[in-house]
């Protein structure tokens, strides 16, 4: 099951050598056998896998095309909404929702045969970067059964580096799905903003949420990636510009591509990590990419950006949990203020707390100019350094994460060093541009390191090159 | 200190969160912290530089309109399925209006 990819799935239902039905019911087993390992899954979904394994045979059958995905197990990000299916956001509040609706992204995935085999583990309404804010427990790295899979969408890059998935969806805000990737030694991408619809996506921070893929290799998620993309009238925030076939930017070939290191990402990279980038920018250098030192100056000013931004649109997205619509309320709430304050106390966890306290405080009388709309600015200053910087470049390499996968514990105490951590991934959440992780090797004790590609505004098929390339050279 | 624990809890009021004592004075110390790096944003002058709402649009105002078609919602029984209290097609709630 774990060296499947998307076309040994393809090439063998064409050639008979096992079915839809098969492959999903042996993922299912396999999943419900290495789960208590990891705790990646939070539900199997069995009814809906084999129905969807069914139809794809069915089509086979038949004749007809099986679709792009045609019998793929797939996991999905427990923050993406699947009728019939719980969708707790891993969180007290959502124990028992059961959504009436699917995701766009979850419809077209299907559509195009995928089989979803169960719902992803992550952190609380995805804040998080290590996975241990779920409510129900957290996610161990496969890779290292002792340390975190990163976070927020944590379940999402075990199970794909497991192989009880073959892809996954995750969510990304300010580098949930980069940083887990590169945790867990898969790929990982955050799209263009509005380039995947979040029609079905939980509501975190709109001006900053994505939906993106999880692969074991950059073709899988290019596949994916164009399988969901595209406009959505269900989302006006999805994006109108059409999409190109991902897999057509798969060459091997990087000649004459200009690639750009920003110094800030590198100063005080004295380590493995660092180590290991700079291997990779060789790699690339050596397959004819020019390498060329940038600037991005306001780097430094991103972290205190975002979580200005991202705790703000947090307060008021998750103002919704109120013990009337979405299943919880406190059983010792007598009058409605009580309703409202105590359901929330009891169905929030730590970091969700946090986060809408900080919101609600950067959002309250007198604040707002200082905090919320002075981000807003300093948010322009960050978008406008990689405009500037991609009339230099085609592409843009860094880290993914300043450090590999930590142990479980760890740094659990202190929430801004937990944040500052996020200071490589943040700025092209805030810029709104494409970014992806890939793995570039492992440090001395065999923990993936991921390395981060960035290219402008709906231009990933620069970056699935790129990255397409390396992993063939890493190979 | 940039915030004190009266202020912390009048923001937890603002949030309908209804803190225990030791998460207000956890809270104070934690928000004081990510507030004080916050700080550094100051050391920027943002005058003239406008602010982002909206990170990127390809396709102008009107373009997310939808033709004003009838479509069938969710059934009322759908609607109330997840309500942590319902009764009659409706959401049920604690009295609204003392008398």
């Amino acid at each position: 099951m774990s060296a499947h990819s998307i076309s040994s799935i393809r090439e063998g239902l064409a050639a008979k050598t096992f079915s839809a039905e098969e492959i999903a019911r042996e993922a299912l087993a396999f999943a419900e056998a290495e789960n208590p390992k990891t705790n990646a899954y939070l539900a199997l979904s069995p009814e809906r896998a084999l129905a969807a394994a069914r139809a794809v045979d069915a089509k086979l059958a038949k004749g007809e095309d099986p679709g792009a995905l045609a019998g793929v197990p797939v996991a999905v990000k427990d923050v993406i909404v699947t009728r019939g299916l719980k969708t707790t956001c891993a969180s007290k509040m959502l124990e028992n929702y059961v959504p009436p609706y699917d995701a766009t992204a979850v419809i077209r995935l299907e559509q195009a045969g995928g089989v979803i085999v169960g719902k992803a583990n992550c952190d609380e309404f995805a804040m998080g970067s290590s996975n241990e804010n779920s409510a129900f427990g957290p996610v161990r790295n496969p890779m290292a059964l002792d340390r975190v899979p990163g976070g927020s969408s944590g379940g999402s890059a075990a199970v794909v580096a497991q192989g009880t998935a073959v892809v996954s969806l995750g969510s990304d805000t300010g580098g949930s799905i980069r940083q887990p990737a590169s945790f867990c030694g898969i790929s990982g991408v955050t799209p263009t903003y509005g380039r995947v619809s979040r029609y079905g996506l939980t509501a975190f921070a709109s001006s900053l949420d994505h939906i993106g893929p999880f692969a074991r290799s950059v073709r899988d998620a290019a596949t994916l990636l164009g399988v969901i993309a595209g406009r959505d009238e269900m989302d006006a925030t999805s994006a109108f510009s059409p999409v190109p076939d991902y897999t057509a930017a798969l060459t091997g070939d990087v000649r004459g591509l200009k690639i750009g290191l920003p110094r800030e990402y590198f100063e005080g990279l004295a380590s493995e990590t660092g180590d290991r980038i700079h291997a990779a920018v060789e790699t690339l250098r050596k397959l004819g990419c020019e390498v060329v030192d940038i600037q991005l100056p306001h780097t430094q000013y991103a972290i205190a950006c975002y979580y200005i931004i991202a705790t703000a649109e947090a307060s008021a997205n998750l103002a919704r949990y109120d013990g009337v619509r979405y299943t919880l309320r406190s059983a010792s709430a007598q009058t409605l203020s009580d309703m409202y304050r105590l359901s929330r106390e009891e169905g929030f966890g730590a970091e969700v707390k946090r986060r809408i306290m900080l919101g609600t405080y950067v959002l309250s009388a007198g604040y707002y100019d200082a905090y919320y709309l002075k981000a807003q600015r300093v948010r322009t200053l960050i978008a406008q350094d990689f405009a500037q910087a991609f009339e230099k470049v085609d592409a843009i390499v860094a880290p993914v994460s300043p450090f590999p996968a930590f142990k479980l514990g760890e740094k659990v105490d202190d929430p801004v060093s937990m944040y500052l951590s996020d200071i490589y991934t943040i700025t092209g959440s805030l810029a709104g541009i494409p970014c992806m992780s890939v793995p570039c090797g492992n440090t001395s004790e065999g923990l993936p390191v991921g390395l981060q590609i960035l290219t402008k505004h709906f231009d990933e098929s620069t970056m699935f090159r790129v990255a397409d390339a390396y992993e063939r050279a890493s190979k | 200190m940039k915030l004190s624990e009266q202020d912390v809890q009048r923001v937890a009021e603002l949030a309908n969160l209804a803190l225990t004592p030791e998460e207000i004075a956890r809270m104070t110390r934690d928000l004081d912290g990510i507030l004080s790096h916050i700080d550094k944003l100051n050391e920027l002058d943002t005058t003239n530089v406008e602010p982002m709402a909206q990170v990127l649009f390809d396709a102008g105002e009107t373009a997310t309109l939808r033709p004003d078609v009838e479509r069938t919602p969710l059934s009322n029984a759908e609607a109330v399925a997840n309500a942590a209290v319902s009764g009659g097609g409706y959401y049920k709630v604690p009295r609204v209006i003392e008398r």
